[in-house]
């Protein structure tokens, strides 16, 4: 078991003929996804990426397929609208990679997509991979191994970095989902340590946060209140200067609020273990195995 | 991207928000020329993109032209924190009854803008949340609704506004949140929004923060950008795709990824060490970004030691190998280097390394020590 992605996963990769979607799909498939369609308006009934259909619309794409999932490669000005598109063909999860989505237009996808139900991961995000069964994003499979620790994060790099001292210890991983850094995203800390806590196959969680926001300190409170499974957590930002902006829009200290020894500590108070840097995490999560 | 005060005015005034008709001087003649035109007392303000302005001597009063043009004097040139001034606004000094506080920004608990108003105008609205909360009001504004005149209502009510003034602050306050609205801001604020001797609600001061993302659809915003007011070498990286983050430390870090770039940012620091710099490379950066974004490392005097930290996904190992050897042929280079490459093609990412005689690392923890040693002299 797992979460979100799994073998049964019928995926449409939205921007499957530009540079960026094309390389990924291949490497997709290459792990073992189940690519069953590319959407590209105006490039329909062509083929991509071998033998992958392409379709004009994401609605025809899950007539003819029967596609649940739908992972987005389109430029920033582009992507709101095929988040949007995704939802209205009735697709349940939604995946954008997209990086650079204007807020606002994420304040609006968002408001449209709870009235529908729909589950979006991102934008901004490396997307999320069940070892062994889906990828669905842009993460290096090969880091990854199949096992009992599932990741949620809001970084990409430093996830990977995670999962690798795990593998290389001979810690697999249930699901890893990257949520993405920025201030508005379709799913949150909340949602992914839920699924988690009710996923069998997981036995223990790592959460890896930033500076900036309060979704930590949520989080936290979660932990506190409903978490039975343990959790190992560390948050990245400690030395970064205040009132600066560390890449990410997400990663803002403003008026005290966010910074890194803040969340370390509402997380430490809830019961979980907080490592002071990255390659703690690893050991942490070693001794609770 | 932030706005300077008078860009900011410039934009609420196009929303029908009142503002002072003043002018902007770039030279004490300048200065005095607006202040004859305008008449009466004047304030000259220095534009720089930094708080507490006033408390710099940066704001001055001036009773006449010729007084304008000697405050005008004293500012231009002026050094606020870090900053030269080099442009003054001019603008009649107000007759001010009372200040208030009305301020527009993305909460991102609620996934909604929010309009803030609070009756202490004039101080920041961070000293105001922190020492009076009470005094602050906001509603939440549904993006398909927009502001709603009930909405503007409350707020008016919340911080006592005298009744005669309800219209023309719920006009402010829709023409606030449509400035946000259109312009992609991250924040707007009018503070202080003065109630005037004459009964007008008058927004004396001003600041437009704007969403760096939506910037594509907004030309002439953009065009704005004060690129004096700059770091050069963040103009450099802005220019590479690259964000950099001038810091005081020793360590120069390249990291990919903004999140592990602070956390090799946080080890550095476990370690002993200060970072001088946050720079991500970003995803998928080839030899040619990672060359400037070396050079920009080493343009910083301080730099001592070098740490590179990639963890290929998008971004493969071999290509920012050769932007890393490409950087030390062009560059004269005088401090060490120490460099980890991890994923998407490192073993011939290692081997690029390897044959050039250049300090490794296996784990991150392992890197950051080796930088922090050399950074001390240590020899590798």
């Amino acid at each position: 078991m797992s979460i979100l992605v799994d073998n049964d996963t019928r995926l449409i990769v939205q921007g499957i003929t530009g540079r960026e979607g094309a390389f990924h799909a291949e490497q997709m498939i290459e792990y073992g996804t189940n690519v069953v369609a590319g959407v590209t308006p105006g490039k329909g009934g062509e083929w991509a990426v071998g033998n992958t259909p392409v379709f004009d619309t994401v609605a025809e794409a899950v007539e003819a397929t029967g596609a649940n999932a739908s992972i987005i490669y389109v430029p920033a000005r582009f992507a709101p609208d095929a988040v949007i598109e995704a939802a209205d063909a009735g697709v349940d999860l939604v995946i954008c990679i997209t990086e650079g989505v204007p807020a606002l237009d994420m304040v609006k996808v968002r408001a449209y997509l709870d009235t529908l139900g729909t589950r979006l991961i991102g934008p901004n995000c490396p997307g999320l991979i069940t070892p062994g069964e889906a990828k669905v994003g842009i993460m290096p499979g090969h880091i990854h191994t199949p096992g009992n620790v599932g990741l949620v994060s809001r970084s990409g790099t430093l996830t990977y970095e995670v999962v690798y001292a795990l593998t290389a210890r001979g810690i697999g991983q249930s699901t890893a989902v990257g949520i993405g850094g920025d201030p508005i995203i379709g799913t949150t800390f909340l949602d992914v340590l839920q699924l988690f806590e009710d996923d069998p196959a997981t036995e223990q969680v790592v959460l890896i946060g930033e500076i900036g926001g309060t979704d930590e300190q949520k989080a936290a409170d979660f932990i506190a209140n409903h978490m039975t499974k343990p959790v190992t957590a560390f948050i990245a930002g400690q030395t970064a200067p205040p009132g600066r902006r560390m890449g990410h829009a997400g990663a803002i200290i403003s008026g005290g609020e966010g910074t890194a020894a803040e969340k370390m500590a509402a997380l430490k108070a809830a019961g979980a273990d907080v490592a002071r840097h990255p390659d703690e995490i690893a050991e942490i999560v070693a001794g609770k195995v | 991207m932030n706005l300077h005060e008078y860009q900011s005015k410039r934009v609420f005034a196009h929303y029908g928000i009142p503002i002072p008709e003043g002018e902007v001087a770039t030279t004490p003649a300048e200065a005095q020329a607006v202040a004859e035109q305008l008449g009466g007392p004047v304030v000259v303000k220095s534009q720089v993109l930094v708080g507490g302005r006033g408390k710099a001597g940066g704001i001055k009063l001036a009773g006449t032209p010729e007084e304008a043009n000697a405050r005008a004097e004293e500012i231009l040139g002026m050094d606020i924190k870090g900053l030269t001034v080099q442009q003054v606004l001019i603008d009649p000094a107000a007759d001010i009854q009372s200040e208030i506080y009305l301020g527009a920004v993305l909460d991102r608990a609620k996934r909604r803008v929010v309009l803030m108003a609070s009756s202490e105008g004039g101080v920041e609205i961070e000293q105001v949340a922190a020492e009076t909360p009470e005094k602050i009001i906001t509603v939440a504004v549904h993006p398909y609704l927009g502001l709603r005149d009930y909405q503007a209502r409350y707020l008016a009510e919340g911080i006592n506004l005298p009744k005669e003034y309800t219209r023309q602050f719920i006009k402010i306050a829709k023409g606030l949140y449509q400035a946000y609205m259109e312009s992609d801001a991250s924040l707007a604020e009018i503070n202080p929004l003065v109630i005037t001797g004459s009964g007008e609600l008058l927004a004396v001061d001003g600041k437009i923060g704007l969403d760096d993302s939506a910037l594509f659809r907004h030309p002439d915003l953009e065009a704005m950008r004060d690129t004096a007011a700059e770091d050069e070498s963040e103009i450099e990286a802005r220019e590479n795709d690259l964000t950099y983050i001038h810091l005081d430390g020793e360590i120069g870090c390249m990291v990919n990824g903004a999140g592990l770039a602070m956390a090799t940012m946080d080890i550095v620091k476990f370690y002993g060490g200060e970072p001088a710099n946050f720079l991500d490379i970003g995803g998928g950066a080839k030899a040619d970004r990672v060359a400037a974004a070396l050079r920009i490392i080493l343009s910083d005097e301080r730099v001592k030691a070098v740490l590179i930290n990639i963890f290929g996904g998008i971004t493969r190992c071999d290509e920012v190998a050769r932007g890393v050897l490409e950087a030390i042929d062009t560059l004269d280079v005088k401090v060490p280097f120490v460099i980890r490459l991890v994923g998407t093609n490192e073993e011939e990412g290692r081997r690029i390394i390897a044959e050039a005689n250049l300090p490794t690392a296996t784990s991150l923890a392992e890197a950051a020590q080796k930088a922090v040693a050399a950074a001390k002299g240590e020899t590798l």
